[in-house]
């Protein structure tokens, strides 16, 4: 809070505060919330009428000495005054330490260090609910203080490939130049053409950058290749680019080595905490379509020898709906996990035996939890559900990795598709013959 | 990533070194170390390596790399083949 002036502190007049009444206005403060006024009768608003009195006292501090007290009442000490860097229309992003005035204009200098809000927008991309639109404003930013001659490193508008820059920053001084990517990270905007020349040319055009730096140099994402001619930035701006490090990680090294990579800066990897990053989605992709699957599957367990039994619907179905989610958690998340030391090249395999497995654990668990419930044949067709599931999503993985070909991945769903849709059938035929 | 191989003998990715002009750029994009440089010419050194993104023939000045660039997912090729390649979308 807001140290009070003397000033503030007497010229305020004693009235009521904003919620519920005012106590009397004869003579004495009147006030609001939190502390007793020293020396008068201890009185509070804010919550309700105040009783009338003489001197009361509001928000946390109490007056001193009977003077009016002209404290802020209502939720709390006052807020600090608005930032110096505020404008009308804008909001001032919490990542923005402040400001850096060049001949193109003031530009934003950003943290390097991630906060609570910046955590949780992570959480939010990584686990699928928050992803969509997650980005900043494309153009010129900076961090340190840099100038005329320090390097401009370019990177995507989406959030975490912005935050993964600039948190690897720290105690360096450089412009960062964020490319309109439509919030895509920057090796899927290159595959889909938005990490362009064409677009970097129109970006460096509109910033200003020619003015604000005295050199022609630009450090860009090697993951950017796919989709950016370095050749023909160069014929469209003037900029030579030059491609840095897979990781932004290793930037610092790369600027120490003057712009030089070590080969094993220039290798995508898939460690299990990067492959634990992009599994939650396909999980949370899963609601799409889990609800309706449980719902058909409990529908499917209530046909039997009395042609539909609720009871039996649910009996049985918690079982099919158990495969399914073991068919899920093996496909979506225990694939990737164990992604190295499955067997097997085709993702179609590794997930029907991480799943397969899982559904046999789940009939593990059915034969000592509920004996009797269901029948040998429709065990089988709770492991070969789960299995065919699996199997389907662990296929649908090879998009959230680094390293499958579409050639490859085309020719694996030929084959796998058909087996993967003849096992649900088959496992949906058993489960109905199984009831009877 | 050696410890993370996809499919063998499937990606289509080739090299005429004739145009090769030893620039060495295909050896710097390339995420997977596919192609490398030796005595003034590119060579492809890890063929199935390759996951096809089209970092190389991008960036190649004589053009003597062609691969068909794409996304190995296979919930985007599943759309183009259900929707059509124009209302697919991927990511």
């Amino acid at each position: 809070m807001m140290p009070l002036t003397g000033k503030e502190r007497t010229t305020a007049a004693a009235g009521p505060c904003c919620c519920g009444d005012a106590p009397g206005l004869d003579g004495g403060a009147a006030s609001c919330c939190d502390a007793p006024a020293s020396g008068g009768k201890a009185s509070s608003c804010c919550n309700g009428a105040a009783p009338g009195g003489d001197t009361s006292s509001c928000c946390g501090e109490a007056a001193s000495g009977g003077e009016d007290s002209g404290q802020p009442c209502c939720g709390g000490p006052q807020a600090p005054a608005a930032s110096p860097m505020a404008r009308p229309g804008y909001e001032l992003l919490p990542f923005v330490e402040t400001f850096r005035t060049t001949l193109a204009g003031p530009v934003p200098v950003v943290r390097t260090t991630l906060d609570r809000r910046d955590v949780r927008g992570t959480l939010g991309a990584r686990l699928g609910y928050g992803r969509d639109g997650y980005r900043v404003a494309p153009g010129l930013y900076a961090v340190g203080r840099p100038g005329p001659d320090c390097p401009v490193l370019v990177t995507a508008d989406y959030k975490l490939s912005f935050d993964a820059l600039r948190r690897e920053l720290s105690g360096i001084d450089a412009w960062i130049l964020i490319l309109d990517t439509r919030g895509i990270n920057v090796w899927c905007a290159a595959g889909k053409g938005t990490f362009s020349a064409a677009a970097m040319a129109r970006l460096i055009e509109a910033s200003g950058l020619a003015r604000v730096v005295s050199h022609r140099r630009l450090i860009v994402p090697q993951l950017a290749a796919p989709g950016l001619d370095a050749r023909d930035v160069r014929r469209r701006c003037g900029f030579t680019v030059m491609f840095g490090p897979v990781r932004a990680a290793d930037l610092p090294a790369f600027l120490r080595a003057g712009n030089r990579a070590e080969p094993a800066m220039r290798r995508v990897t898939f460690t299990l905490s990067e492959r634990l990053a992009v599994a939650p989605v396909e999980v949370y992709h899963a609601r799409k379509w889990l609800w309706w699957a449980a719902l058909a599957a409990l529908a499917v367990s209530g046909i039997g020898p009395g042609v539909f039994s609720l009871a039996a619907a649910w009996e049985r179905g918690v079982w099919l709906v158990a495969a399914m989610l073991a068919g899920l958690v093996g496909g979506a998340l225990a694939t990737p996990v164990f992604l190295p030391w499955l067997p097997g090249r085709a993702f179609a395999v590794k997930g029907a035996i991480a799943a397969g497995g899982l559904g046999l654990l789940t009939v593990l668990v059915l034969a000592f939890a509920a004996p009797g419930a269901v029948s040998p044949a429709g065990r089988a067709a709770m492991a070969l559900a789960a299995g065919s599931l699996g199997s389907f999503l662990a296929m649908n993985f090879t998009g959230s990795t680094p390293f499958t070909s579409p050639s490859g991945v085309e020719r694996e769903m030929r084959r796998a598709m058909p087996l993967q849709a003849a096992g649900l059938v088959l496992a949906a035929m058993l489960w109905i013959i199984s009831a009877f | 990533m050696r410890d993370m191989r996809y499919l063998s003998g499937v990606a289509a990715i080739s090299l005429d070194v004739r145009r090769c002009v030893g620039c060495g750029l295909c050896e710097v994009v390339c995420p997977h170390g596919v192609l490398a440089v030796a005595e003034g010419k590119a060579g492809i050194v890890d063929r199935d390596g390759c996951m096809e993104c089209g970092a190389c023939a991008t960036n190649c000045p004589s053009g003597a790399i062609a691969v068909t660039p794409g996304v190995g997912c296979a919930a985007y090729i599943l759309q183009v083949w259900l929707k059509g390649k124009a209302k697919a979308s991927c990511c």
